[in-house]
């Protein structure tokens, strides 16, 4: 094993040390994933939550170690994985051979566009099986036995038609169903979910959520759930990063971050949201955050969202950069005021 | 037909998209993309057309511009059918009704400078003569839209995707018309994004006393520009009200179950009603009423004449044959009825139809 056995907490099932992504574009150092650091335990769903460019798929990719060293892009950090079987492994440090039995068995993916990630010219059979076999000794038969199965386990209507079915036959929500069907084939301890409903139908993802957190309470499977979508984070998650310009700038546990929020950016955001409630039906304007998120390439001075924020004082958030400081129990937030101000308050 | 006063008067609206197959292609079916849809918008007034993909909302908004030809209905705006018009009067028509798109990367044309895109309208409708007036012209559009003077001579690459909103609707906005139909607008921007551009189009609205077609699938940012509210389902309108009426208290038991699906912040426990399966095929929908191989509340009844709107409280009209429900408010929010009196009567009802909704 070259993946060296760091300590890894007794509950932690994966821990997140500090992790760094750059990627060079053009002339520039773009800093796509700027240190951040979180741990999630077995039966625990987190949300990491940001708007583009913040760095939020980034942090999933190489937690996968689906992004590749290279001239242009440099990796660091350590991604501590607990195995099913083999101890703890830094998922960076793997080689790609040992990558591969990682990922399916240990830890899996599904992403936003299913048609996408699906092969059109080959049955969903066909696909599922070729999962399941990579990873457990079974004949092809049995594969497709237990491709049966896991559809049949996730709802899906006439299940022995879908597996004879093309791709293109199926509709969204039906294919997003084959791909967690796939993520799932090998009883994977961490599931990566990278925006799994945000093409679909809110009734549609209504029938997902749903069955990820029943899938979650048979097997114990932790979730890591990639979302910019504050709504879906409220249903599903037990802790919340909000991550902006690269970086984590609050941990809070789900009930706090609505309740109380410590990060100007995280009450900013909510409260910019149109809802389904009385304040929304008086018509009056939402409360717009100025300006737009920043260019990975030159992140301004200071606070990185200090330019478009209520609270930003000249002199204090625009010098030296905020650390992550804890600001309640399992709450981190990067605001150099947190003392001061009460930026959810206002809503 | 009667002048009813409304800016645009929308009867039987229909768009069939013929199947062919064979080798001497016959007409094997329709879909029906867009079946039989009537409604009615006053000047100035903002109605919001919501659904799924595949309700047909979109084509709705195509056909009244006649950016799609419609298989049939009457479209009339100021009282004359546009569905008639030939190449002048539709040009014409233009210069009272426009679109701003979805995708803000896809619709600006990428070799152009943002005064060309802005101003292309103008020209096209011979409204200015000389280089000076049309940049004259989209100095004001752009000031509008707030963006910059600098902006002139860029191109769209150097756009944020807000700034690109921007520009479209400013492009919209250059030939002065009285309708804008505005299809996803916000759909494809951020979410700190998407509150400037609803409060930009609210302003313009107010401003300029624009009319406005508001098609999304989004029906909290609906919900937040809209008048009223009509909700489609399989090319059809399943329920048209006032906003307030409709959000409040639904009669349609598709809508209720689609706000219950829309997740709120901050609201982790509350009822959702889980639609089971997908949206059946609109190449053979369900006989009479569309919904009702999905619905909790269907009777045989529902299958035999398709429902027509009918009027259940002012201005609020359902396609719902059944009198006899009430339909649970199961939208968040703070005058939401106490949640156990609540979940009690939503159970009680699931019970009696096992295996069609459930509720969570």
């Amino acid at each position: 094993m070259s993946g060296l056995a760091p300590s890894l907490p007794p509950q932690a099932l994966l821990e997140v040390d500090n992790l760094e992504v750059s990627f060079v574009a053009g002339s520039r150092i773009v800093q796509a994933v700027n240190g951040v650091s979180f741990s999630i335990a077995s039966g625990e769903t987190l949300a990491i939550v940001g708007e583009s460019g913040s760095g939020k798929s980034t942090t999933g990719l190489a937690m996968m170690g689906l992004i590749q060293r290279s001239a242009t892009t440099a990796i660091s950090g350590e991604v501590r994985l607990r195995r099913k079987a083999d101890g703890e492994c830094d998922v960076l440090k793997l080689s790609g051979r040992e990558l591969r039995k990682v990922r399916g068995n240990d830890v899996a993916m599904i992403f936003q566009e299913p048609m996408s990630s699906l092969n059109p010219v080959y049955s969903i059979g066909a696909q599922i099986g070729e999962a399941i076999r990579l990873h457990q000794h079974v004949g092809r038969a049995e594969a497709q036995a237990k491709a049966l199965v896991l559809l049949k386990d996730l709802g899906v209507p006439n299940p022995e038609k879908c597996l004879t079915s093309y791709p293109h036959q199926l509709s969204g929500g039906m294919r997003q169903r084959v791909m967690i069907a796939i993520a799932l084939s090998c009883e994977p301890s961490l599931l990566i979910a990278d925006e799994p409903t945000t093409a679909l139908d809110v009734t549609v993802q209504a029938q997902i959520l749903d069955l990820l957190a029943t899938i979650q309470r048979k097997t114990g499977m932790a979730i890591i759930f990639i979302t910019h979508n504050l709504g879906v984070v409220s249903l599903i998650a037990d802790r919340t990063l909000v991550m902006y310009a690269g970086q984590v700038v609050e941990q809070v546990p789900t009930g706090e971050l609505f309740e109380r929020p410590r990060m100007p950016y995280t009450a900013a955001l909510l409260r910019s949201l149109p809802r389904l409630d009385n304040e929304r039906l008086a018509g009056e304007r939402l409360a717009a955050i100025p300006g737009s998120v920043p260019n990975a390439g030159h992140p301004p001075d200071g606070c990185r969202f200090h330019p478009r924020c209520d609270y930003s004082v000249e002199g204090i958030c625009n010098g030296e950069r905020p650390g992550l400081t804890a600001c309640g129990t399992d709450h981190l937030v990067r605001c150099f005021r947190w003392r001061e101000i009460e930026p959810g308050a206002a809503a | 037909m009667t002048d009813t006063g409304a800016l645009l008067d929308v009867q039987g609206l229909r768009k069939w998209y013929e199947l062919r197959a064979g080798i001497i292609p016959r007409v094997t079916g329709h879909v029906k993309a867009v079946d039989d849809v009537s409604f009615q918008l006053q000047a100035r007034e903002v109605l919001g057309i919501a659904g799924e993909s595949g309700s047909g909302k979109s084509t709705i908004g195509r056909c009244v511009l006649r950016l799609i030809e419609p298989t049939a209905g009457e479209i009339r705006f100021h009282g004359k059918d546009i569905s008639r018009y030939g190449r002048n009067d539709l040009k014409a028509f233009r210069r009272h009704a426009q679109i701003v798109f979805q995708d803000p990367f896809a619709s600006l044309d990428p070799k152009m400078t943002i005064e060309e895109i802005v101003g292309e309208p103008l020209q096209v409708q011979g409204m200015v003569s000389t280089r000076r007036a049309r940049r004259d012209r989209v100095a004001g559009l752009l000031q509008t839209v707030s963006l910059g003077l600098e902006y002139l001579d860029r191109s769209p690459h150097e756009l944020s995707g807000g700034q690109r909103q921007r520009v479209g609707i400013a492009r919209a906005l250059s030939v002065g018309p009285e309708l804008l139909v505005a299809d996803e607008p916000v759909s494809a921007l951020d979410v700190s994004i998407q509150a400037q551009i609803v409060n930009l189009l609210e302003d313009l609205k107010d401003r300029f006393g624009l009319a406005m077609l508001f098609i999304s699938h989004d029906i909290a940012v609906m919900a937040h520009l809209a008048d009223r509210i009509a909700v489609v389902y399989l090319g059809q309108v399943m329920e048209i009200a006032p906003k307030r009426s409709l959000l409040r208290g639904t009669r349609h038991p598709y809508t209720e179950a689609l706000l219950s699906a829309v997740p709120e912040p901050g609201v982790r426990h509350r009822q959702r009603i889980v639609l089971e399966g997908d949206v059946p095929n609109s190449i053979d929908p369900p006989s009479g009423c569309v919904f009702r191989t999905r619905c909790r509340y269907a009777r045989a009844e529902c299958g035999g004449q398709r429902p027509q709107l009918r009027m259940v409280a002012p201005d609020h009209y359902t396609a719902c044959i059944r009198d006899d429900i009430s339909l649970a408010f199961v939208g968040g929010g703070k005058d939401a009825p106490a949640s156990n009196e609540e979940s009690s009567r939503v159970q009680g009802q699931v019970l009696g139809h096992p295996g069609i909704g459930r509720v969570v």
